[in-house]
């Protein structure tokens, strides 16, 4: 009978009634901690969604989207820099990246052996856990210093960094999933490995990759830190990428460690205006991607 | 009955045969439904000591027949003979497998489709191919699906593309049911429909030969009717191969059979090959006459 | 009843025209291309930090950077310690406490609660990692140090003040609330991988468990923790890597004051703060030198500790997890 060799962790045996009233007692209190870092894990969002919703809808009005700041201290102002700053590089960020993003992730699934594989995949993975602050060192190194200047450029080219692993990782989860019969009809029609991946796997998947996508643009509009030396903020509203540019987020860094209140006030607002973005696309996305992969066939 | 290995004496009566199957008029599906004469040609494979190997391990040995033109030659054998392996090899999809590779030759009407600057796309175009499950490709309608060998080769003549369509369409005997919904999804269809469909767009692109590998076992009794009818009236126009472990199947719808099995090394090799009729009432192997009767396998 | 046209032969014909193909090799050189683009990024990124370093490196004596303690770019005295000091205390106490979280919540998730409760924390506790840092930072500053300076930090001072690690009045900014927010912020990383770990562990392993007459604590802690362990380490250094690398919500709440203290109410500095916090301001090369040279020491510690939890997950849980990437 192996009860009497079993591991001393479960005692005695089942039929040991006697242990049975103190196990019974730990496991329920071993449940209810574990139900308690639920609520742990759960409430700071709420906590934090709250706050940012009624301090944020407090301050929110159409001014803070369109106007120009005001000199520090008055009230009124907007961040209309921010704004369109925050449009332009998300933008040329995600355009520059995006490709090289799908294009590796179609190496690694169409044509890498399982070495080379491997290895692109791992060296992706290594990029997504680079600090985003060492990425904004990089493109500032790279291009801030030999340009002499910050600028929005500068700004895009960190936020491209950024945004290809996520891209990359979603793409080749998604190619994945389209079967391998379908590569198989292409060619067997005569078709070329190439053509095949561009004209039937890729549309297979492209909701897939946008979803990819999408979840990049919010991430990285969120982000600060790279942007702090390399778009540096502007007072003004430019669409010029070689000078420097405001963002959202660099916006409300400042406001929020500012003195006054105004700041802080349209920092919230701006925050609201951030978090209702990025959640939105964030939920969108994830409720999508769950879907297909369950739809594997 | 012939013999496996005299290729010789099986071309003259290659010859012959294709003379005896040029007489008559194609068998046409309905009355009045193809106004043209239908003359392309199938042609003649010669299988000669083909080896596969996958890696290091070996899946066929040294095969060797014959496959006469405007024919329908079936290959049975036990599960795990090596019967799909060796249909790949006639259209080069062998290789496409990871380390997968070939030994031995194959030629295409006299010439050989391995070998250097053998460009197997190109084979590919002129070898077609249905497979067990039906695999139309999910993103297209079921006209791009049918046309989908002259579209990805770049044909973008529309009226030519209409009447290809269907031609294809008819004579995989599916034109009356989809006539009104060209343009929906593929994946719409049933399974029968859907592999009628692969036949379709296999034949779209004037192959002079068109494998199929199992094409009815995913499918029900009367689907799998009229993929026999089918193949019968494309013999017209082709020349057929098919992989089936339904030997019923294989004596109703082939002129000559292959039965391979696994050998002691672990490859499939060939135990026969004739004309079906021998192979089914008089073989001349113990081992084929223990298969036919259901002995093993 | 259409009367067909195609010449037979004709499309057989046309796909033959078609012979010349060049698509194929040129696609397979832009792919080669991007994937090489990621090495290149990667090693520029060393390179490029390493090299914007080298007067710092020079200037600091090498090596002795790591240990000196004393940041004073008016002297132009640079030390590393003070930073790395509060970022290994902010990480490893962050990290501490969302693995325990972190595991409690996969467990929870995966063993525990009921699909319709379930799915909603488990999207919950994903949702998390969406908000930007900064909202974090601001959300700091303006909401959580004041609550923990009046409800934790000063009644915990005023009891037990006279312990090094609850010295100093408190003001709610400094390590404590930075250890919370990061908690917080890396909470996500962890559950996720944690809850890919747990949900892979094999159900023949919770059935034996079971049927020898466990409870379900007793389930988990014989049954799925073991075989989950080295993949719950993983995703905890995953965590400890995030946390590492986190920027503005710390800057915002550590109160960014370069010295070493025992005080969990007392201001510090990490890493990445600095950099985020002076790079602008710093007027002279050398200075920027300096930063850059806590950029590389930064960007060496992350690769290292990231390749290790890739390394342990990734045995772990069965290939590598997307998810992690995400949050």
């Amino acid at each position: 009978m192996t009860a009497a060799t079993a591991s001393p962790v479960i005692g005695p045996g089942p039929m040991a009634g006697r242990n049975l009233g103190r196990r019974r007692r730990t496991d329920r209190i071993m449940r209810a901690l574990l139900g308690l870092a639920a609520v742990l894990a759960v409430v700071p969002l709420l906590i934090v969604l709250v706050f940012v919703l009624t301090q944020g809808l407090a301050a929110l009005n159409l001014d803070l989207l369109t106007q120009l700041p005001v000199p520090p201290g008055q009230s009124g102002g907007g961040v209309a820099p921010a704004v369109v700053g925050t449009l332009i590089m998300v933008s040329l960020g995600t355009l520059m990246g995006t490709p090289i993003a799908v294009l590796a992730a179609i190496y690694i699934r169409e044509y890498a052996g399982g070495r080379g594989a491997s290895v692109i995949r791992f060296m992706i993975d290594v990029l997504a856990g680079v600090p985003t602050i060492a990425v904004g060192l990089f493109a500032y190194g790279l291009i801030v210093v030999p340009m002499s200047g910050f600028s929005g450029f500068a700004g895009a080219i960190a936020l491209a960094i950024i945004i290809v692993p996520i891209v990359a990782r979603i793409t080749d989860e998604m190619l994945g999933l389209v079967p391998v019969s379908v590569r198989e009809a292409a060619y067997a029609l005569g078709v070329p490995p190439w053509k095949a991946i561009v004209r039937v796997v890729i549309p297979a998947s492209a909701a897939g990759i946008i979803t990819g996508v999408l979840l990049g643009v919010a991430r990285i509009a969120g982000e600060t830190a790279p942007l702090i030396f390399t778009a540096l903020g502007n007072r003004t509203v430019t669409t010029s990428l070689d000078q420097p540019m405001d963002a959202l987020p660099l916006r409300i860094w400042v406001y929020a460690t500012g003195p006054y209140k105004s700041w802080h006030d349209q920092a919230w607002a701006a925050s609201l205006l951030l978090v209702l973005l990025v959640l939105l696309f964030s939920v969108l996305t994830r409720f999508v991607l769950a879907r297909r992969s369950r739809h594997r066939r | 009955m012939t013999s496996v290995t005299d290729s010789d004496s099986v071309s003259t009566t290659a010859q012959t045969r294709v003379a005896e199957s040029q007489r008559p008029e194609p068998a046409s599906a309905a009355p009045g439904e193809v106004a043209s004469r239908e003359v392309t040609q199938g042609v003649a494979i010669d299988v000669d000591h083909l080896s596969a190997y996958y890696d290091r391990h070996r899946a066929l040995r040294e095969i060797t027949f014959s496959v006469l033109p405007n024919s329908i030659t079936a290959i049975i054998g036990p599960s795990g003979c090596g019967k799909s392996t060796l249909i790949r090899c006639l259209n080069r999809m062998h290789e496409v497998t990871p380390r997968a590779r070939v030994e031995g030759t194959v030629r295409l009407n006299g010439d050989p489709i391995y070998g250097p600057g053998r460009d197997p796309v190109h084979i590919r175009q002129r070898i077609g191919m249905v497979f067990q499950r039906p695999n139309p490709f999910p993103t297209m309608s079921i006209y791009d699906n049918a046309v989908a060998g002259l579209k990805l080769a770049g044909i973008r003549d529309r009226k030519l593309l209409d009447e290809v369509a269907e031609r294809s369409l008819r004579r995989a005997a599916l034109w009356d049911e989809v006539k009104d919904k060209l343009r929906t999804p593929g994946g719409s269809l049933s399974g029968g429909q859907q592999q009628r469909l692969c036949i379709a767009r296999a034949i779209a692109v004037e192959p002079e030969v068109v494998l199929m590998d199992e094409p009815a076992s995913a499918l029900d009794p009367i689907s799998t009717l009229k993929i026999e009818e089918l193949m019968d009236s494309l013999r017209a126009s082709y020349t057929i191969v098919i992989v089936t472990h339904n030997m019923q199947q294989a004596s109703r719808v082939s002129n000559q059979t292959a039965f391979l099995t696994v050998g002691d090394d672990g490859a499939g090799f060939l135990v026969e090959f004739g004309d079906t009729t021998d192979i089914f009432t008089n073989p001349r192997e113990q081992l084929t006459e223990d298969y036919i009767s259901g002995r093993f396998g | 009843m259409a009367v067909i046209q195609v010449a037979p032969g004709r499309v057989r014909n046309l796909l033959q025209e078609r012979r010349p193909r060049r698509g194929e090799p040129l696609f397979r050189a832009l792919v080669l291309a991007a994937a090489a683009a990621v090495l290149v990024v990667i090693g520029g990124l060393i390179l490029v930090i390493t090299q914007q370093s080298l007067s710092g490196i020079v200037h600091n004596g090498g090596l002795a950077f790591i240990g000196g303690t004393t940041w004073d770019p008016v002297h132009e005295i640079f030390g590393a310690l003070p930073f790395l000091y509060g970022t290994v205390v902010t990480s490893f106490t962050a990290l501490v406490l969302a693995t325990l979280i972190g595991v409690g919540v996969a467990l929870f998730v995966v063993e525990l609660a009921p699909q319709r409760i379930a799915g909603p924390v488990a999207f919950m506790v994903e949702l998390l990692a969406a908000i930007p840092s900064v909202v974090y930072g601001l959300w700091g500053i303006y909401v959580l140090a004041p609550w923990l300076r009046e409800f934790v930090e000063t009644p915990l001072h005023k009891a037990f003040g006279w312990l090094p690690i609850f010295a100093g009045t408190p003001i709610g900014i400094g390590f404590l609330s930075a250890i919370v927010v990061l908690t917080i912020m890396i909470l996500p990383t962890v559950a996720a991988v944690s809850r890919d770990v747990v949900a892979a562990v094999p159900a023949s392993q919770r059935e034996a468990a079971l049927a020898l007459g466990a409870t379900r604590w007793e389930m988990m802690r014989m049954g799925v923790l073991p075989y989950a362990r080295s993949g719950i380490l993983g995703a905890a250094i995953l965590g400890l890597a995030r946390g590492v690398g986190e920027t503005m919500a710390i800057t915002m709440v550590i109160g960014n004051a370069p010295v070493i203290s025992a005080s969990l109410f007392a201001q510090g500095y990490t890493m990445a703060s600095v950099i985020a916090n002076e790079f602008t301001e710093a007027t002279t090369e050398i200075y920027r030198s300096s930063l850059m040279e806590i950029g590389l020491l930064l960007l060496i510690i992350t690769l290292l500790i990231n390749a290790a939890a890739r390394l342990l997950v990734w045995r772990a849980a069965g290939g590598s997890s997307a998810r992690s990437v995400l949050a």
